[in-house]
């Protein structure tokens, strides 16, 4: 007897578990063969709103992870897409990739996460500094996440263009809510099913399939959202973004780059989410002639 | 309607002769509660009624009088950037802060609840718990949050608790009585019906799911279960008795799940702070939360509301 092959159901990723969307409805893109990608979520707004409680959630136990521990754990979802290596490329390719682009889009977004896994615990020792202030004053600058980030890739690739914006955005401890490709949603879930298999504590990383222009609005607007990560060049979406972002001062960066290029990471996309903290602490001048240190 | 006290009619009330509770039921019952499709109107006038109903509750051994302040003003002015919004029904705390949250909603209409009856646990002699209320309401307490004796019910003493409950509501005064019975160690529904009965015979003008220190509280399904007890009661003399739920709901749509219970299961009549009532701590937040969401269309943060 010929064997069925049993299908995936692609489901969102919310606060570390994989609900169903709450509206139940789902949408079937296809390649460009024609053939159709699978039954997806549609998610609505109020994935958006559920999947921004759970980032909110998980900021504060994941800021004060420590930044070596996050360190570690971002190297553990790359190990954990080395080992999914086959079925990420063999998902590419239904998606329309060609079989050695499919290959190094793999190979460049699991080199990515190591090289961001890297930074972790030494954002603070490149940004933080200690500052000459004329009293006698130990001033110091540090910095820290911004808190729930709502990360836009652009819609052109699976993978890659997801996970440049999403180590960076976790490496320094910030949480986020990720709107995947809607004409190829497929990696993003199997990349969800990594997270949940590599001590990213739930909520950290919340990623929805759907339509763009359904759930880019409450994104932007939920006065819980601090800062967005936008890739792409739709004006009307980045006029969008531009006047929602008055409502709470939201911090948006805009981001046009071509992810395949191996030098498109750097310690910038980090702080690009980091705010300056700066204190004053009172103590004698330590460097001073009279100084008792 | 004005209860006689003292001279009761019921005099030959018997707790073995309340109903048994059909567990399966109940739970259907109850989900299709949670099912009712409300209109945008319809849940703000609910959001709004459910901030006028709530008894604001600080209930902790770290309470100082400065925690006391900071909270009756909350129950005051609860979102002043957003005007036309109600205040709460009344503050909650213990008896030793009566005085102090007396004094901090004066002139506000917020009433004063006190619990009493060496709350949460109830272990005390009588003299005890009669000491503590009458400390409570001579200090100015509108309201006296009493807890059942669970361990003397448990035993199959009703005698004991209904005389109990009968005593505190002597030494309430003009203080509305409110009976907590503790659902979660009642355990069953059967046992919360019981409960709900003597309460009510014995002098409960409110009868009240928990005390909050224990989990489960107040589910739809106990809840459910008083307010069946609060009808058969209202059928049979005309009396009504007030119904609060406490403990454990924390968010806007639980809440507006009671609001439903409440008028399919006792009517309109109980549709007020005078009848109904939600213990909690966190609720107003997010209530208010849902409200502006509702209002802008802009989902709220945390952020910009006062800390509970």
């Amino acid at each position: 007897m010929e064997r069925l092959e049993v299908l995936k159901t692609y489901k969102i990723y919310i606060g570390g578990k994989f609900p169903r969307t709450e509206s139940g409805r789902y949408y079937t893109p296809e390649n460009k063969k024609g053939e159709q990608l699978g039954n997806i979520c549609l998610a609505s707004r109020k994935d958006v709103r559920n999947a921004v409680v759970a980032a909110r959630k998980a900021f504060g136990g994941w800021a004060e992870r420590s930044a070596f521990n996050r360190s570690q754990i971002l190297y553990r979802i790359a190990e954990m897409l080395e080992g999914r290596k086959a079925q990420f490329i063999d998902e590419l390719i239904f998606q329309g990739v060609s079989h050695k682009e499919a290959n190094s889009e793999v190979e460049m977004s699991i080199d990515r996460l190591i090289y961001y896994a890297g930074w972790c615990d030494k954002i603070n020792q490149v940004m933080g500094s200690v500052n000459p202030v004329s009293s006698s004053h130990f001033n110091f600058s540090v910095t820290e996440p911004t808190g729930v980030v709502g990360v836009v890739p652009d819609g052109s690739s699976s993978l890659i263009g997801l996970i440049s914006l999403v180590a960076p955005v976790i490496a320094s401890g910030n949480t986020c809510v990720v709107l995947s490709s809607e004409a190829m949603p497929l990696c993003s879930i199997t990349f969800a099913e990594a997270l949940a298999t590599s001590d990213v504590p739930g909520g950290v990383v919340n990623i929805l399939t759907g339509m763009r222009n359904e759930m880019l609005q409450p994104l932007a607007t939920h006065m819980d959202v601090n800062a967005m990560a936008y890739a792409g060049n739709k004006t009307e979406e980045i006029k969008m973004l531009d006047e929602s972002s008055a409502l709470n001062l939201k911090r948006i960066n805009k981001y046009q780059e071509n992810w395949m290029n191996r030098d498109m990471q750097d310690l910038y996309f980090i702080t690009d989410f980091c705010e300056v903290k700066t204190t004053w602490h009172p103590i004698e001048n330590i460097g001073g002639a009279t100084s008792n240190y | 309607m004005n209860r006689d006290k003292g001279m009761r009619k019921d005099f030959f009330f018997d707790p073995s002769n309340s109903p048994v509770v059909d567990k399966v039921g109940v739970e259907e019952r109850v989900s299709r509660f949670q099912k009712r499709s409300i209109k945008k109107e319809s849940k703000l006038q609910g959001l709004k009624m459910i901030l006028n109903m709530i008894d604001l509750t600080t209930l902790e051994g770290k309470d100082t009088e400065g925690k006391v302040k900071q909270m009756c003003f909350k129950a005051k002015h609860l979102h002043d950037s957003y005007p036309g919004l109600p205040t709460v029904a009344a503050v909650c705390v213990y008896p030793s802060m009566v005085k102090t949250a007396k004094l901090a909603v004066r002139g506000s209409g917020v009433k004063v609840a006190s619990v009493s009856t060496a709350f949460p646990s109830g272990q005390a002699p009588l003299e005890v718990k009669l000491t503590d209320t009458k400390f409570a309401v001579e200090s100015g307490a509108d309201e006296i949050d009493m807890v059942i004796s669970r361990g003397r019910f448990l035993k199959g003493d009703y005698n004991f608790v209904y005389d109990e409950i009968a005593a505190i509501k002597n030494a309430c005064g003009k203080a509305r009585l409110k009976v907590i019975l503790e659902t979660g160690e009642l355990v069953t529904l059967d046992d919360v019906r019981k409960a709900s009965d003597i309460a009510i015979h014995a002098g409960a003008d409110f009868i009240k799911t928990s005390t909050g220190k224990i989990s489960p509280a107040a589910t739809l399904q106990v809840t459910y279960t008083m307010l069946e007890a609060i009808r058969d009661y209202y059928d049979e003399t005309g009396i009504m008795i007030g119904m609060k739920p406490a403990g454990g709901i924390s968010n806007s749509k639980l809440a507006l799940h009671n609001l439903v219970m409440v008028k399919e299961v006792l009517g309109s009549m109980w549709l007020s702070n005078e009848w109904f009532r939600f213990g909690a701590s966190s609720l107003a937040n997010d209530v208010l939360m849902q409200i502006l969401k509702t209002e802008t269309g802009i989902y709220q943060s945390g952020d910009y509301f006062s800390i509970d």
